[in-house]
């Protein structure tokens, strides 16, 4: 469901750009609001989110998709946490439909998925890795489940196929979630050259932050 | 050769609903599981027994291979681009991938109460809490939990995502048969499905059959041929095998 938001980027309290191929990891807390702007249109966004005060409790796919019978990701979607428990909930989108099955880009995936000579190019999985080592506290490889990946269209066929199509985003738009609870976000702003799906053209995006209105 | 064969059998076991077992198979070993009365749901997650930090990864699973779910001739996948188990038949012809396990909340909410202090072995098991029970007993925990299968559950999409759950799909006697090709923990619970719509609790069992049935992989088989990315994922799963076993 398309739907706009009332803040106003003069207004955030946290305003930065994020390249291509960087990760983003930053709190966010419980009432705050995190828009992510598609600078320049069908860029993927690799989203996880972690409790902050107990980091086990992570986004959950799975949950997230049993709790809303639902496959995409949109306006009302309740990001849902492996405790069961909603950690958040998107409030703004003028996309329309967000994937979380298809996972983040790996040296090793891009290798299955391309070629085995792929495998030097810079991923998604690298920057989580890195982001996660960096960020310390006990965060390693276990702490990577599926992810969402903002502004991409992963539709799912009644028979069964999934399939990547063009994506919906353009230019400019957005999505945005209010935190139910301490988050950390942690985002790698995906860097594949192989895939259709950006044009074969990574690009920045815009990450703002609100405090509860 | 992995076509199912009595004379190989290494272990025949079974699953009461609501059960769960973990256990390694080894490359060149297939377990196939069965539906024994219909409507079952085996839940399931694969590691690298060796090095359990290489799970099955539910995304680089489906987008390998453009599925949405599993049957006969297609793989699982680890995060690390190796092909843990491969689907070497199956009579029921879906197993879900994407809708993850109940946990104690959901099912007191659909079921009720259903303590052991009351129904002691009958009590209300739900599927978070046995992988995490049988996660514990390999020294893993909550951040190893991932998203699973669900075998013998079918659940679609519409157009619109929407998602909708196959009651009885599954037959008496359905069977798929999984082919090992790493040395694989397996992760098993009999759970029901979180979907599943019965106003009931009742959780059905599930035969479980080991034979050695060689590992897969040869230019001709068809799991390595229904994708020309499996051709890659047996290459990769072959160069890690051979560099830590050498025999």
């Amino acid at each position: 469901m398309l739907t706009i938001s009332p803040f106003d980027p003069a207004h955030a309290l946290y305003d930065q750009v994020v390249p291509s191929g960087e990760s983003w990891m930053y709190p966010l807390d419980a009432g705050q609001t995190l828009r992510i702007i598609d600078l320049e249109g069908n860029q993927a966004v690799d989203t996880l989110f972690y409790n902050a005060h107990d980091p086990s409790e992570r986004y959950s796919a799975t949950d997230t998709i049993r709790a809303q019978s639902h496959l995409y990701l949109t306006t009302g979607t309740r990001l849902m946490s492996s405790e069961g428990r909603v950690m958040g909930i998107i409030t703004a989108d003028t996309c329309g439909r967000h994937d979380t099955l298809g996972g983040a880009c790996a040296a090793e995936s891009n290798q299955v998925r391309y070629a085995l000579e792929k495998r030097y190019m810079h991923n998604c999985r690298d920057s989580f890795l890195l982001a996660l080592a960096s960020w310390g506290h006990g965060f390693d490889k276990r702490d990577i489940p599926s992810n969402i990946n903002f502004f991409m269209n992963v539709p799912v066929t009644p028979e069964g196929r999934l399939t990547f199509e063009d994506g919906l985003s353009e230019p400019g738009k957005y999505i945005e979630l209010n935190a139910a609870m301490d988050l950390i976000v942690l985002v790698s702003n995906c860097p594949q050259l192989n895939n259709p799906c950006n044009a074969y053209n990574p690009t920045p995006v815009r990450m703002l932050i609100w405090d509860a209105a | 050769m992995s076509e199912f064969s009595p004379n190989l059998i290494v272990l025949e076991d079974h699953l009461r609903g609501g059960e769960s077992l973990s256990l390694v198979l080894r490359r060149g070993y297939s377990l196939r599981l069965t539906d024994l009365e219909g409507g079952a749901n085996v839940a399931a997650l694969f590691y690298n027994a060796e090095e359990k930090l290489e799970r099955y990864n539910m995304a680089d699973t489906l987008k390998a291979q453009h599925i949405f779910y599993l049957t006969q001739g297609y793989v699982c996948y680890s995060d690390m681009g190796r092909i843990l188990v491969s689907l070497t038949a199956d009579t029921c012809g879906w197993h879900d991938t994407v809708c993850g396990v109940s946990n104690a909340a959901l099912v007191q909410e659909k079921y009720g109460e259903g303590s052991y202090q009351e129904l002691r072995n009958d009590f209300y098991r739900n599927g978070r809490d046995r992988f995490l029970i049988e996660l514990g007993k390999w020294g893993l925990g909550k951040r190893d939990l991932v998203a699973n299968v669900n075998f013998f559950s079918k659940v679609a999409a519409d157009a619109e995502g929407n998602l909708n759950f196959h009651a009885g799909f599954s037959p008496p006697g359905a069977y798929v048969d999984l082919r090992a090709e790493m040395d694989v923990l397996m992760v098993l619970h009999t759970c029901p499905h979180p979907l599943d719509p019965g106003p009931r609790y009742a959780p059905k069992p599930a035969a479980l059959t080991v034979w050695e049935s060689g590992p897969g992989g040869d230019p001709d088989d068809p799991c390595r041929l229904s994708r020309p990315e499996n051709a890659r994922g047996f290459v990769n799963t072959t160069r890690h095998f051979c560099q830590s076993h050498r025999h």
